[in-house]
C-alpha cells in the first residue's frame, strides 16, 4: 500500500446522500475475476447522464470525492472501494460513512475522512462556483484545505497510522512474521495438512444427464 | 480462569495479543477456497508479488458455479466457466490442492473438509463463504471471511480479529417423531431472530444436541449464520471421534491418541459464563417451514400463514407484508395447503448421506406428485458415490426425482439449476431471500423429511401426513448415529 500523508487533487462535489454500494458499483460487475479495472463500473447508472458531475470536464480528473451523508451503505462488496480507487480517487469526504465501507477503504488505502456536514457544504459551494478547484487532504495535521477554507477531518488513530505508514493489513501482519514462524514451530503434529494429499482409492464419478437422457458410461472426464 | 469452548480454541491460536483497539492476531489451521470469492485475492497476491504462505493448510474445491448435469462437457455459461478456469489456474500457479469437477472429493466446500477428515476439533477454519460455520459441529472455531481476508490468510496464514461474545443455546429433551436437526435450527432462528446472534459465537448444548449425528450437528451449525452469528460450535465427543476415525486426513497412531486427549478438554468449563443464554425444549419442536423471505419467518407446519395486521412491531409487520406479497400467500392459509412446483434436496445444510438416506426411506415404494419436479443433489461426489453404492439413486429415480452431480446447485442458482419467476419450492437449503434460487422464485425452507413428504403429496407435508411411523425396513426414520 502507498503511504498517505497528504494528497492534493481536484475536488468532486457529489451532492447526494445515502449513496449505497449498488450505486457505487452495480452487482453485474461482481462476476469479474480481476481486482483491477473496475473504473468503468463506478457510478455506472449515473454516468449515462451528461449532467452527472463526473461527466463535466473540470471534474473528470477529480481525485477527492466530497459526498453527502451515509456514503457506502448496503452490501459489503469491496468492489465499491476498488472502483473508486481504480477511477483515481484517493480520498472520500463525507459527514457519515457506513461501517463496512469505511473498514474496506482502510484495508485498501482509500482515505474515508469524516467532516462536519457544514464543512462539506462549504467545500461543495467552492467546488461548484469554481469547478476544478483543488482540495488538499492533510492526514498529518488532520485538515482539509480548499481555497481559503481550512477545516478539521476525523479518522480513527489506528487507520490514520496505517495509512501514513503505508501498511495494509497484510503488510502489517508480515511485520510480525517472526511471531508467526515461532507459533508454527509449536503446532501439534496431529493438526491437519492438506499436502501431501491423502485419498481414498480413485473412483469414477459418472456424469448425470437430464431426465430421460440415458447415462453414458465411459466418457472421459475433463482433466483437472 | 473458567472458559467457554470458543474461548479455549481462540486462546490456543493467538499469535500476538492486541492492545488498545489493536485486534488479536489469530493463527488459521485450515483455509478452504472456492471459485467465487478467491479470484481477486489471488490477483492481489500477484499484484503485491506475494506467495501463499502455507499451501499445505489450504484446500480448494469447485462448487458454487458447477453444473450438476453433463459435468464431462465444457461448462456452458461463460462467466461460470471463467471463474472455474481462473481457480484452476490460480491453484496451479500457487501450488494449492484443488478438487475439480469429476474428482470424487469435488463438492460443496463445507462437505469436503469434513469428509476428508481435515475438519477437526479445536481448529480455526476459515473460507470466503458465510456457511463456514458448518465446521463448528466438530468443535472448531469456523467462520466466513471477505475477499481481503482471504488474501490475508493466503499471504500470512493468520487473521487480525476482534474478540466475539459467546451465547449458549441449550436444547434439552428428545425430538418428537418426524422432527430433525433442521427443525431445531429453524425453531431457534424463529425464536432469537435473524439478528439475534449478531456479534456472538453460539454454542449448542444439551441432551438433544448430544444425541445428534455429525451430519445433523453440521446442519445446525451451518445455519448459525442465519441467526446473525459469526460462528456456531458443538463440543466434540465420542460421536465426533467416531466420525473422524479412519478418514483420509485423520491423525493416526500416537497422533490420534494425543489428539483425542486434547479434544476431550475442549468443552466449556462448568463455571464458565456466557454473555447470553437461550433454552429450548426439543419435545416442543415440530416440523418447521418458513413462509416468508428471511429464515426467521418460520412456523410449525401445523400453523397458518400469519396475518401481518396482527404483528405489533412496525418493522416486522412491514417486512411480513412485503414477504407475503413476494411469496404470493394469503394470511390464514393453512401451511399444509401450500402447493409447490419444485422440491430441492441438497446444499451444505442438508445434502449429506444421512439426509439422502432419510429421503430415500420416504420415497421408497412411492411416486412423486405429478405436479412437482424433484431434484436430489448430493453435497459432494463422494456422497453421490456412497448413495449409489447403497442403491439410493435407484430409489430416487424410481420415485421420479432427478439424481444430479454434486454442487451448490439450486441453493443459490449460480449454475443453471434455478427457479423460474413465480415458481415455488420446498428446499432443504438455508436461505429463502427474494430471488435466491432464481429471479422471482419463492422458497420455503424445510427439513429433508418435510421435503420428501412434500414431493409425495405436492403440498407442504410432514411424514406423519403420509402415515409413516417408521421406514419400510423397520428402522427409525431419524437416524441419530453416523454410519
Ligand atoms: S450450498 Fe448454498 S449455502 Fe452452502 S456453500 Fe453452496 S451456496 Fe453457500
Amino acid at each position: 500500500m502507498e503511504k498517505f500523508t497528504q494528497h492534493t487533487g481536484v475536488g468532486v462535489p457529489l451532492r447526494r446522500s445515502n449513496v449505497d454500494t449498488d450505486q457505487i458499483i452495480p452487482a453485474v460487475y461482481l462476476k469479474r475475476v480481476t481486482r483491477t479495472g473496475f473504473e468503468d463500473g463506478l457510478f455506472s447508472a449515473w454516468r449515462n447522464d451528461p449532467a452527472f458531475v463526473l461527466n463535466q470536464a473540470p471534474y473528470a480528473t477529480g481525485s477527492v470525492l466530497v459526498a453527502g451523508p451515509d456514503f457506502g451503505t448496503g452490501s459489503s462488496r469491496e468492489h465499491a472501494v476498488w472502483a473508486l480507487k481504480d477511477y483515481g480517487f484517493k480520498a472520500v469526504l463525507s459527514s457519515r460513512f457506513a461501517d463496512i465501507f469505511r473498514g474496506n477503504s482502510g484495508k485498501q488505502g482509500l482515505l474515508a475522512a469524516q467532516l462536519a456536514q457544514e464543512d462539506i457544504e462549504l467545500i461543495w459551494k467552492i467546488l461548484e462556483t469554481t469547478p476544478g478547484t483543488e482540495v488538499t487532504v492533510d492526514l498529518v495535521n488532520k485538515q482539509v484545505r480548499c481555497a481559503d477554507v481550512t477545516v478539521p477531518l476525523q479518522v480513527d488513530d489506528y487507520t490514520r497510522w496505517r495509512l501514513m505508514e503505508g501498511l495494509d493489513d497484510i503488510g502489517l501482519t508480515l511485520q510480525h512474521e517472526g511471531d508467526i514462524a515461532e507459533f508454527e514451530e509449536h503446532r501439534a503434529s496431529w493438526r491437519p495438512r492438506t499436502l501431501p494429499a491423502k485419498h481414498l482409492p480413485k473412483v469414477e464419478v459418472k456424469a448425470a444427464r437430464a431426465a430421460g437422457v440415458p447415462v453414458e458410461i465411459g466418457r472421459p472426464l475433463p482433466q483437472n | 480462569m473458567a472458559r467457554t469452548l470458543a474461548e479455549k480454541v481462540w486462546d490456543a491460536h493467538v499469535v500476538r495479543r492486541g492492545t488498545d483497539g489493536v485486534p488479536d492476531l489469530l493463527y488459521i489451521d485450515l483455509h478452504l477456497v472456492h471459485e467465487v470469492t478467491s479470484p481477486q485475492a489471488f490477483d492481489g497476491l500477484r499484484l503485491a508479488g506475494r506467495r501463499v504462505r502455507r499451501p499445505d493448510l489450504t484446500l480448494a474445491t469447485e462448487d458454487h458455479n458447477t453444473p450438476t448435469l453433463d459435468i464431462d462437457l465444457p461448462i456452458a455459461d461463460p462467466t461460470s466457466r471463467t471463474q472455474i478456469e481462473t481457480l484452476r489456474r490460480n491453484a496451479e500457479e500457487f501450488g494449492i490442492r484443488l478438487h475439480s469437477l469429476g474428482d470424487a472429493d469435488q463438492g460443496i466446500v463445507h462437505q469436503v473438509g469434513p469428509q476428508l477428515g481435515l475438519t477437526m476439533p479445536g481448529l480455526t477454519v476459515v473460507c470466503g463463504d458465510s456457511h463456514t460455520s458448518t465446521h463448528g459441529a466438530f468443535g472448531a472455531l469456523a467462520f466466513g471471511i471477505g475477499t481481503s481476508e482471504v488474501e490475508h490468510v493466503l499471504a500470512t496464514q493468520t487473521l487480525p480479529l476482534q474478540p466475539f461474545k459467546t451465547m449458549a443455546i441449550t436444547v434439552d429433551g428428545t425430538l418428537p417423531h418426524g422432527a430433525t436437526a433442521k427443525d431445531i435450527i429453524l425453531a431457534i432462528i424463529a425464536k432469537i431472530g435473524t439478528g439475534g446472534g449478531q456479534g456472538y459465537v453460539l454454542e449448542y448444548r444439551g441432551e438433544a444436541i448430544r444425541s445428534l449425528s455429525m451430519e445433523a450437528r453440521m446442519t445446525i451449525c451451518n445455519m448459525s449464520i442465519e441467526a446473525g452469528a459469526r460462528a456456531g460450535m458443538i463440543a466434540p465427543d465420542e460421536t465426533t471421534f467416531a466420525y473422524l476415525k479412519g478418514r483420509p486426513h485423520a491423525p493416526e497412531g500416537a497422533d490420534w491418541d494425543a489428539a483425542v486427549e486434547y479434544w476431550q478438554t475442549l468443552r466449556t468449563d462448568d463455571d464458565a459464563v456466557f454473555d447470553a443464554e437461550v433454552v429450548l425444549d426439543a419435545a416442543d419442536i415440530e416440523p418447521f417451514v418458513t413462509w416468508g423471505t428471511n429464515p426467521g419467518q418460520g412456523l410449525p407446519l401445523s400453523g397458518r400463514v400469519p396475518n401481518p395486521a396482527e404483528i405489533g412491531d412496525d418493522n416486522q409487520r412491514v417486512a411480513a407484508e412485503r414477504a407475503l406479497e413476494y411469496m404470493g400467500l394469503t394470511p390464514g392459509t393453512p401451511l399444509r395447503d401450500i402447493a409447490v412446483d419444485t422440491v430441492f434436496i441438497g446444499s451444505c445444510t442438508n445434502g449429506r448421506i444421512e439426509d439422502l438416506r432419510q429421503v430415500a426411506k420416504v420415497f421408497q415404494g412411492r411416486r412423486k406428485a405429478d405436479s412437482v419436479r424433484v431434484l436430489v443433489v448430493p453435497s459432494s461426489a463422494r456422497v453421490r458415490l456412497q448413495a449409489e453404492a447403497e442403491g439410493l439413486d435407484r430409489i430416487f429415480t424410481d420415485f421420479g426425482a432427478e439424481w444430479r452431480n454434486a454442487g451448490c446447485s439450486m441453493c443459490l442458482g449460480m449454475n443453471p439449476d434455478q427457479l423460474a419467476p413465480g415458481e415455488r419450492a420446498a428446499s432443504t437449503s438455508n436461505r429463502n431471500f427474494e430471488g435466491r434460487q432464481g429471479k422471482g422464485g419463492r422458497t420455503h425452507l424445510v427439513s429433508p423429511l418435510v421435503a420428501a413428504a412434500t414431493a409425495v403429496r405436492g403440498t407442504l407435508s410432514s411424514v406423519g401426513d403420509l402415515g409413516i411411523e417408521d421406514a419400510p425396513d423397520g428402522s427409525p426414520l431419524t437416524t441419530t448415529v453416523s454410519a
